[in-house]
């Protein structure tokens, strides 16, 4: 029963089929009965999300229930969720309880989800295969030697092994998108500013953005309407009309539902990197595209390939500052011998942080210091723009871009973690849309032989989330590569 | 522009990490290779182009300065490492 996607769960809510309540005593003993083999979550709250489901079952008989009201849903575990532990998946903050909500937490809420858990995650959102986790790595549902990616690999993980119908994620270079690739299911990072970072602990401010994982695009679009919308709390959440995300997806539209669109390729998502196997099922999606009306169009974003270096000019930076917090004082590890206050700081931190995010605030604190500041950091905000400017130039042409959201599928463990270029190498499609701060979607379009899945991401201009998910949606009804399922799930 | 195990060691001093002598080298040699990488910026000509430092072109908004917090000092300090009536305690840095 709860393998089911959202809007089909929400359908048998409405029905009575089905409670709240044991929809969700279902899905904490799935969480129970996989954890071991996916390590998805680091807190599940069964006394919590029972009450929830009470709840939601109770306003249901009201007649005072939303679309997402008692469905349940996973937090990526750097959104604060009051009352529970919210570790970030640090050591730094392993013992540490949340005392407020993040925005799209309450939004959440709001609209009568029922929490079931944390989900574990590259530890501070720096990682892409998840290897980086104080809790150890999240295993992939299809091929359990493999990475789910990363940073939101435990919600990517717990959604593809159908154990919510959804969950949240935060993309600062790929992180929701690039783990939906690898685990075969849908992740929108939505337009900057559009839904808060009000709770969300930060890693790059300029590029942090929450957003959904889902089956499909459609039950994307409702977890959007509840996580969307104006926020004072956070100074650049963009205060502009509350839009429903699923508005478009309703509509009749034939056999030819993408008439007129036009799909932009870009010629630097479709060079001699990716993997052959990727190359031939993005090809057949723009192959099907074309087949519901739409038309190509070939285009050059040239900037584009230096996304990673900017990336890594800009994103250190602005960590090795917000990170800064994390010293023992206020909040998190202390460590227990020290000289002084100085030698305090320096051995909680270098207890408390991975290797991973030392290395990135390292590289932050030398990009900003004395005389190197102009040289990388100026120099990455410089080649920002150019990459922005490469996109305003394609939108004259195209409606959407198309490419591989990844180069690669899945790796196995171990294969990138002593080379921390190669592993960043693995966001080269996803992080532009972090610099220019448009929105993107991966959907499935296809496996390898090996069964592994492949995703497609599909780019838009700023405030485009309802048309990609349009887009989206109409590939999805036309094809089934998102609904497939993991042996693992499936064997019940 | 290479980086010295000097200068590893200045910024592991700057961002308050302890690194022993014995992980030193392991992580210069990582940073060096993650320097390499980003130095492919410097082959770009930017003569005028304005830095972006944000996704979008807006100014920060004003608002009413009037207090929108109420008082959770007690919720917040639960979560210290050590307190002592409402304070944080940290050694004692002035003698």
């Amino acid at each position: 029963m709860s393998d089911g996607t959202l809007a089909a769960l929400s359908r048998r809510l409405a029905a009575r089929e089905i409670s709240s309540v044991e929809l969700v005593a279902e899905t904490l003993d799935r969480i129970d009965a996989h954890q071991k083999a996916l390590n998805a979550f680091v807190t599940v709250d069964r006394d919590g999300a029972l009450a929830q489901a009470k709840a939601a079952d109770a306003a249901r008989a009201k007649g005072a229930a939303g679309p997402l009201a008692g469905i349940p849903i996973a937090h990526k575990d750097v959104l604060m969720t009051a009352g529970l532990p919210t570790t970030c998946g640090s050591r730094m903050l392993a013992d540490f309880v949340a005392p407020y909500d993040a925005h799209v937490v309450e939004g959440l809420k709001r609209a009568g989800t029922v929490l079931v858990g944390k989900t574990n995650m590259d530890e501070f959102a720096m990682g892409s295969s998840n290897e980086t986790s104080y809790f150890g790595p999240v295993r992939n549902p299809w091929d359990l030697d493999r990475v789910p990616g990363g940073s939101s690999g435990g919600s990517a993980a717990a959604v593809a092994a159908r154990l919510v119908p959804a969950a949240t994620g935060t993309d600062t270079g790929g992180s929701i998108r690039q783990p939906a690739s690898l685990t075969g299911i849908c992740g929108l990072k939505p337009t900057y500013g559009v839904a808060s970072r009000y709770g969300l602990i930060a890693f790059a401010s300029s590029l942090d953005t929450p957003g959904p994982f889902a089956q499909t695009a459609e039950d994307c679009a409702l977890m959007m309407n509840a996580m969307a919308g104006h926020d004072p709390r956070d100074s650049t959440s963009l205060d502009r009309p509350v839009e429903d995300y699923t508005r478009r997806l309703s509509r009749s539209k034939g056999a030819r539902p993408l008439e007129g669109l036009r799909v932009g390729l870009p010629r630097e998502y479709f060079g001699k990197g990716n993997d052959t196997e990727v190359a031939a099922a993005v090809q057949a999606a723009v192959a099907e595209f074309v087949d519901l009306g739409a038309r190509t169009v070939e285009v050059g974003l040239p900037a584009v390939d230096l996304s990673v270096p900017v990336y890594y000019g800009i994103a250190p930076a602005a960590a090795s500052s917000n990170l800064s917090r994390f010293d023992g004082v206020r909040y998190g590890h202390r460590a227990a011998r020290y000289d002084d206050l100085n030698d305090m700081y320096r051995k909680t931190r270098a207890e408390g942080f991975g290797a991973e995010v030392k290395r990135r605030i390292l590289v932050g604190t030398y990009v900003l210091s004395h005389g190197y500041y102009d040289a990388y950091y100026v120099k990455a905000q410089q080649v920002r723009r150019l990459i922005a400017d490469d996109y305003a130039r394609a939108w004259r042409e195209c409606d959407i871009l198309v490419g591989p959201t990844a180069p690669s599928p899945a790796f196995r463990f171990g294969d990138k973690t002593d080379d921390p270029v190669q592993m960043y190498l693995n966001d080269i499609y996803t992080i532009a849309a972090n610099l220019t701060g448009a929105p993107a979607i991966s959907i499935p379009c296809g496996f390898t032989r090996a069964g592994l899945p492949i995703g497609l991401q599909i780019q838009g201009d700023y405030f485009s989330e309802a048309a990609i998910l349009d887009v989206a949606h109409r590939y999805q009804q036309a094809t089934d590569w998102h609904a497939r399922v993991p042996r693992i799930a499936a064997a019940e | 522009m290479t980086l010295t195990l000097d200068q590893v060691r200045r910024i592991a001093h700057l961002a308050r990490i302890e690194i022993d002598a014995s992980e030193a080298d392991a992580v210069h040699a990582k940073l060096e290779s993650i320097f390499e990488m980003i130095n492919r910026l410097q082959a770009v000509d930017t003569q005028g182009v304005v830095p972006m430092s944000h996704a979008q072109d807006v100014s920060l908004p004003m608002r009413e300065d009037a207090v929108s917090e109420t008082d959770r000092r007690a919720d917040y300090q639960r979560v210290a490492p050590a307190v002592e009536d409402g304070l944080y305690l940290v050694p004692r840095v002035v003698e």
